[in-house]
C-alpha cells in the first residue's frame, strides 16, 4: 500500500502519531528490561556473592562501549537536525555514522564476550553471568534490530522521504542507549 | 459451610470456616440485592407501546447518589472482611505458637515422606520414625511442621484441618496445627508436581496418646549401642 | 516538528476525498485481499477466526478432560483413554489456549481490530502493515503452540502457570520441546499484541473523527485502549521471565532453580505480576462491548460515562497492587499476604460501581430482548457470580483453604466465559449486521443463548460445591482419595460434564445460524438497531475506505431518548 490512511495523518492531541508510536513502543520495552533489571537487582540483593561474581567483567571496555553509544546517540541527534530542516541526504549521512557506532559496539562486545566464554564464564556459569548475558545480550538484539531499522529509514531519508521518521528512530536510539546507562553501572561498576 | 463437607479437626478450621461464612453472608447479601434489582429493573421497563425511554445523565448529583451510597456501604464491608481475613491468617501463618512436638514433611515426585520425633520428641536423633504417606500426629498436641521439597514444588494440604502450604525445593517451610478430632484423613499435594501429582495421597492419623504412645513403640527404629549410650 | 500536515487532512475537513480516491477501483487479488491484507477489518476478521478455531480446540480439550474426571479410566469418544501427561496437557493448554488464543484475540484485537477505526470515523488505523504484522506473529504463536503437541514427549503439562522448578527442567516435566515452544508461542504471542497496542492507542489518541472530544469517544473504544495500555504495562515483566525460562530449560541456566542459586519464587512475582492485570485486559473489552449494547436496546444514556471511565482506571491502576492473591500460600513472607489481601478485597470496589453503574443504565428504559441484548444481560448477571466468589479468595485467611480447590476454578470461570464467551457472542451477534450486511436468525439466536448460559451454570456451581467440599486441581482421577470419591463428589463431577456436553451442542446451533445468516440473512442496512455511534454511518459490510465522507462528531455516543426529540436516538455525525 503505497497511500497512508487519513487515519495516520490526523493529529487529535497535536503530536504526530508516529511520535506517539514510538514512545508507547519505548514504554513497553521499558517494562521488559525494568522487569529484567529488577529480577536481577532482587538476586543480587539476596545474593552478595554477585559481587565477586561481578568482578571478572571488564570495566574498561564497559567503559569504552558506553562511550561509543553515546557519541553514536550525538550522531543520531546531528541526524534529526538535518532532517528537521529539510536535508535529508546530510541526514542520511549521520545516521550511518550512528550505525557505524551500533557496529563498533558490537564488535566490542563480541570481542568481549569471546574472550570471557573462552575464560569459562559461559552464561551457566552461575545466576550472575546468566542475568549479564541474558541483559546485555537483549540489550544487544535492539542494537541490532535498531541498527536495521535505521539504515532503512537512511535509506528513505536520502531520497528526502519519510523524514519525520529520523526522529522517532532517534528516540528509539536513545532508548537504547538508557538501558545501556543501566546495565554498565549494574553489571560492570556495581562489585 | 464447608463443615457441612468436610469436618473441623483443627483449632483453627472453624475460624476459617467462620471467616468463609462471613464472607458467604456479606456477598450473598449484595448478590441478592443487586440480582433482583437487575431482574426487576429489566421486567419492569421492557418496551411498551407509546412509553418512551427516560433521558437520565447519571452525572446529576441525586442520580449520583444511587451509586455512591451502596458504594460506601460495599467499602464498609470490604474493610470488615479485610479485618476479619487479617485476624485468621496472623492466627495460622504468622503466629507460631510454642511447640509440643515437631514433624518433618518432605514431598517429592511422587510421595510423602514424614519424620516423627520418636519417643525422645526430638527430631534427627536415632529413634526418628521415618513413613511414607502415612502421618501420625497426637490429639491436642500443638505440632510444628518442617516442610521440605526434594524436586518441584509441591503443596502441603490438609482438608480437616484447613491447612495448607506450598513446599518449595531449596527452602524449610514451618507452620504449625493442633488436632481436635480423632481421626483419619486424607493429606493431598496441591501444586502439580507432574504426571504423579494425583499419586501421592497420604493419610493423617489423628490419635489419642495411648494409640500414638503404641503406634510409636511399634514403629520405632532398633535401638542401636550409641544411641541407647547417648540416652 | 519535521513534516507539516497535509493540507487534506486537515481536522477541519469532513471531505475524506482521499480515502475514496486512493482507494478507488482496483482489484485486489485473494492473497492480498484475505492472505496479506493489510485493511484493519480484514485483520479483525483474522484474529476473530483464528481466535475462535483456537477456541473450538481449547473446548474440545475441556470435553476431553471433564468427560475424565465424570467417568475416570474410560476411553473418551474421539480421543481415547487419557493417560496422566495427558491429561496434564490438556488442562495446560486448554488454559493457554482460552486466554492467550481466544479472549485476547478475539475481544482485544478482533473487536479492536473492526470497531475502533469505525467508531472513530477514521478510514483504517494508524498503522496498517504494522497491524498485519501482529496478526502475522499472532498466527506464528498460534503454530507454534499446536506444533507444540506434536513434538516428542507431547505438549507442556505443568499447568498455564508454568511454575518453574517443574516447567524448568525436563527431567521433572519431561517434555523437553513441548515446554520449551509453549514458551516460545506465549512470548510470541505477547509480541503480537504489544505491536498491536501500538495502532489501538495511537489510532484512539489521534485519528478521532473532527468534533469528537474526549468524552465522546465510545466506551468499548476507552476499554479496549485502556486495555491495551494494562498489557503493555505489565506484560514486560514476564516477556522477560519467558525468556529466562526458555534459557533455564534449553541453556542450563538457573534463574529458578534453587540448587543454582536461583529462585522458583521469582517467576511466580513476575507471572502475577503480568497474570493478575492480564484478567482486566480481557475484562474491559467484555465490559465495553456490554455497554454498546445496553444503551442501544435500553434506549438509554449510558449512566454516569465518566464513572464508567474512572472505576475503569481504578481498577486498572489497582490491578498492578493484587497479584500476590495468588501466592498468599506460596512462601512469601506471610506479612505481605495481609497487604494483598487488603488492595485484593479493595478492587471489588471500582468493579462493583462498574456493575451499579450498568444496572442503573436498566432503570427508566424501553427494554428489548434481541439476542445481543440478551447476552449483555446475562454476562452482568453471571460477573456478578464471579465477582462476589472472589472476596473468598481475597481474604487470606479463607484462601488458605480454597488454594487449589476447585473453588478457585469455578470463581475464574465465572469471571472468564462471561468475558470470552458470554460478551464474544453478545458482540459478535450485535455487530455481524455491521460486519457481512445480513441480520442473524433471531431465533435460532434465541436458543444458543438459553442453550449456552443454562448449561453454564449447570458446569460451575456443582464445581463450587465439590471445591467445598475438598476437590483439589489438576488431578486426573481421584480415586487415590477416599473423602473425594464419595457418591456426592461423583454425583456433581457428573452433572458438570453432563452440562459441558448440553452446551457443546448447542454451540452447532450458532454454526448453524452462522451459515444460515450469511446465506439467507436479511440485508442488514447501515444502521438495522438504529444506534448512536459512527460505525453504523458506514455501509454494511464496510468497504475498504470505510466512509464514502469520513464523518464529523457532533455529540456523545449515548444521546438515546432525548427529550423533545422525534427519533429515540440521534447520531453522533447528525449536525445539531
Amino acid at each position: 500500500m503505497a497511500t497512508k490512511p487519513i487515519a495516520t495523518t490526523r493529529s487529535a492531541t497535536t503530536i504526530p502519531t508516529g511520535r506517539l508510536a514510538i514512545w508507547w513502543v519505548l514504554a513497553s520495552e521499558v517494562v521488559i528490561f525494568g522487569g529484567l533489571l529488577a529480577s536481577y537487582i532482587m538476586h543480587r540483593l539476596g545474593h552478595p556473592e554477585f559481587g565477586d561474581y561481578a568482578s571478572h567483567t571488564n570495566t574498561y571496555i564497559g567503559a569504552v562501549n558506553t562511550f561509543v553509544l553515546l557519541t553514536s546517540s550525538y550522531f543520531a541527534v546531528r541526524a534529526h537536525n538535518e532532517a528537521e530542516h529539510g536535508r535529508g541526504k546530510a541526514a542520511a549521512k549521520w545516521l550511518y555514522l550512528t550505525c557505524l557506532g551500533a557496529v563498533m559496539f558490537l564488535c566490542i562486545k563480541s570481542f568481549e564476550w569471546h574472550h570471557e566464554i573462552s575464560e569459562g564464564f559461559t552464561i551457566t556459569k552461575n545466576a550472575f553471568w546468566s542475568f549479564y548475558y541474558l541483559a546485555a545480550g537483549l540489550h544487544a538484539c535492539h542494537v541490532i534490530g535498531g541498527g536495521i531499522i535505521m539504515l532503512i529509514i537512511a535509506e528513505d531519508a536520502k531520497k528526502n522521504k519519510e523524514l519525520q521518521r529520523v526522529e522517532l528512530i532517534g528516540i528509539y536510539w536513545h532508548f537504547v542507549d538508557v538501558v545501556w546507562i543501566f546495565l554498565f553501572p549494574l553489571l560492570y561498576i556495581a562489585k | 459451610m464447608i463443615e457441612h463437607y468436610i469436618e473441623q479437626a483443627s483449632t483453627y478450621a472453624a475460624d476459617i470456616d467462620g471467616l468463609v461464612l462471613l464472607v458467604g453472608l456479606l456477598v450473598g447479601f449484595w448478590f441478592v440485592l443487586i440480582e433482583v434489582i437487575f431482574f426487576g429493573l429489566i421486567v419492569s421497563f421492557r418496551k411498551r407501546e407509546g412509553v418512551k425511554a427516560q433521558y437520565i445523565s447519571g452525572e446529576e448529583k441525586h442520580e449520583k447518589r444511587w451509586i455512591a451510597v451502596p458504594h460506601e456501604l460495599v467499602l464498609l464491608c470490604d474493610v470488615v472482611i479485610i479485618i476479619a481475613a487479617v485476624r485468621v491468617w496472623v492466627d495460622v501463618k504468622q503466629t507460631l505458637p510454642p511447640a509440643q512436638a515437631t514433624v518433618r514433611v518432605i514431598a517429592q515426585q511422587w510421595a510423602w515422606s514424614f519424620v516423627h520425633p520418636g519417643p525422645d520428641n526430638q527430631l534427627d536423633t536415632a529413634d526418628d520414625i521415618k513413613t511414607v504417606d502415612e502421618l501420625h500426629v497426637k490429639i491436642g498436641t500443638t505440632y510444628h511442621f518442617k516442610l521440605e521439597a526434594r524436586d518441584v514444588l509441591h503443596s502441603f494440604s490438609v482438608p480437616v484441618f484447613r491447612l495448607k502450604q506450598d513446599a518449595i525445593p531449596g527452602r524449610v517451610i514451618t507452620g504449625w496445627f493442633k488436632a481436635t478430632r480423632l481421626g483419619i484423613h486424607d493429606i493431598q499435594c496441591t501444586e502439580i508436581c507432574g504426571i504423579g501429582h494425583a499419586l501421592m495421597p497420604a493419610r493423617i492419623y489423628i490419635q489419642s496418646e495411648a494409640d500414638y504412645v503404641a503406634w510409636e513403640t511399634a514403629h520405632a527404629p532398633p535401638p542401636t549401642a550409641t544411641a541407647s549410650l547417648g540416652n | 516538528m519535521a513534516q507539516p500536515v497535509p493540507e487534506h487532512a486537515d481536522s477541519n475537513d469532513a471531505h475524506g476525498h482521499d480515502a475514496h480516491d486512493a482507494h478507488g477501483h482496483h482489484e485486489q487479488s485473494f492473497w492480498s485481499k484475505y492472505v496479506f491484507s493489510v485493511d484493519h477489518k480484514m485483520i479483525a476478521m483474522q484474529y476473530m477466526f483464528t481466535g475462535m478455531a483456537m477456541g473450538i480446540i481449547g473446548g474440545f480439550f475441556s470435553y476431553v478432560f471433564r468427560m475424565q474426571m465424570a467417568f475416570p479410566g474410560h476411553s473418551i469418544p474421539f480421543f481415547g483413554v487419557v493417560t496422566p501427561n495427558e491429561y496434564n496437557m490438556l488442562i495446560t493448554n486448554h488454559g493457554t489456549i482460552m486466554i492467550f488464543w481466544l479472549a485476547m484475540p478475539v475481544l482485544v484485537a478482533a473487536f479492536g481490530n473492526f470497531l475502533i477505526p469505525l467508531m472513530l470515523g477514521c478510514d483504517d488505523m494508524v498503522f496498517p502493515r504494522i497491524n498485519r504484522l501482529s496478526y502475522q506473529i499472532f498466527l506464528l504463536s498460534a503454530i507454534v503452540l499446536i506444533g507444540s503437541w506434536f513434538v516428542e514427549g507431547g505438549g507442556f503439562g505443568g499447568a498455564w502457570t508454568s511454575y518453574p522448578p517443574l516447567s524448568a527442567k525436563s527431567q521433572y516435566n519431561l517434555t523437553s520441546w513441548g515446554s520449551t515452544l509453549w514458551v516460545i508461542a506465549v512470548g510470541l504471542e505477547f509480541v503480537a499484541f504489544l505491536l498491536g497496542g501500538i495502532n489501538f492507542v495511537t489510532t484512539a489518541m489521534n485519528s478521532r473523527a473532527p468534533g469528537m472530544r474526549m468524552f465522546d469517544i465510545p466506551i468499548v473504544v476507552w476499554m479496549i485502549v485502556l486495555a491495551s495500555m494494562l498489557f503493555m504495562g505489565s506484560v514486560g515483566p514476564l516477556l522477560a521471565g519467558a525468556v529466562m525460562l526458555a534459557f533455564d530449560q534449553q541453556l542450563g541456566t538457573g534463574f529458578f532453580d534453587p540448587v543454582r542459586g536461583g529462585d522458583p519464587i521469582l517467576w511466580q512475582h513476575l507471572f502475577w505480576f503480568f497474570g493478575h492485570p492480564e484478567v482486566y485486559v480481557v475484562l474491559l473489552p467484555a465490559v465495553g462491548i456490554v455497554a454498546e449494547i445496553i444503551t442501544v436496546f435500553s434506549r438509554k444514556k449510558l449512566f454516569a460515562y465518566k464513572t464508567v471511565l474512572y472505576t475503569a482506571f481504578g481498577t486498572g491502576v489497582l490491578s498492578f497492587f493484587v497479584w500476590a492473591h495468588h501466592q498468599f500460600i506460596a512462601g512469601i513472607d506471610p506479612r505481605m499476604a495481609n497487604v494483598f489481601t487488603a488492595t485484593t478485597v479493595l478492587i471489588s470496589i471500582p468493579i462493583a460501581e462498574m456493575m451499579f453503574v450498568y444496572v442503573a443504565t436498566l432503570y427508566g428504559g424501553s427494554i428489548t430482548l434481541t439476542t445481543p441484548m440478551l447476552w449483555a444481560l446475562a454476562f452482568i448477571a453471571e460477573f456478578i457470580i464471579g465477582g462476589v466468589t472472589g472476596i473468598f479468595l481475597g481474604a487470606s485467611g479463607s484462601d488458605i483453604y480454597f488454594h487449589d480447590t476447585y473453588f478457585v476454578l469455578a470463581h475464574f470461570h465465572y469471571t472468564f466465559v462471561p468475558i470470552a464467551v458470554i460478551a464474544v457472542y453478545a458482540g459478535f451477534t450485535f455487530w455481524f449486521p455491521k460486519m457481512f450486511g445480513k441480520m442473524m436468525n433471531e431465533t435460532l439466536g434465541k436458543i444458543h443463548f438459553w442453550g449456552t448460559v443454562l448449561p453454564f451454570n449447570g458446569i460451575f456451581i456443582p464445581l463450587f460445591v465439590t471445591g467445598m467440599a475438598g476437590d483439589h486441581r489438576r488431578i486426573h482421577n481421584y480415586k487415590n482419595f477416599p473423602e473425594l470419591t464419595t457418591p456426592m463428589h461423583e454425583m456433581w463431577r457428573e452433572v458438570a460434564t453432563i452440562s459441558l456436553l448440553v452446551l457443546i451442542a448447542f454451540q452447532f446451533v450458532f454454526f448453524a445460524n452462522l451459515i444460515w445468516s450469511l446465506r439467507k440473512g436479511k440485508a442488514a442496512g447501515n444502521n438495522p438497531w438504529q444506534a448512536n455511534t459512527l460505525e453504523w454511518v458506514a455501509p454494511s459490510p464496510p468497504p475498504h475506505g470505510n466512509f464514502a465522507e469520513l464523518p464529523n462528531c457532533y455529540r456523545g455516543p449515548y444521546e438515546y431518548s432525548v427529550p423533545n426529540r422525534e427519533k429515540d436516538y440521534w447520531p453522533q455525525n447528525e449536525p445539531a
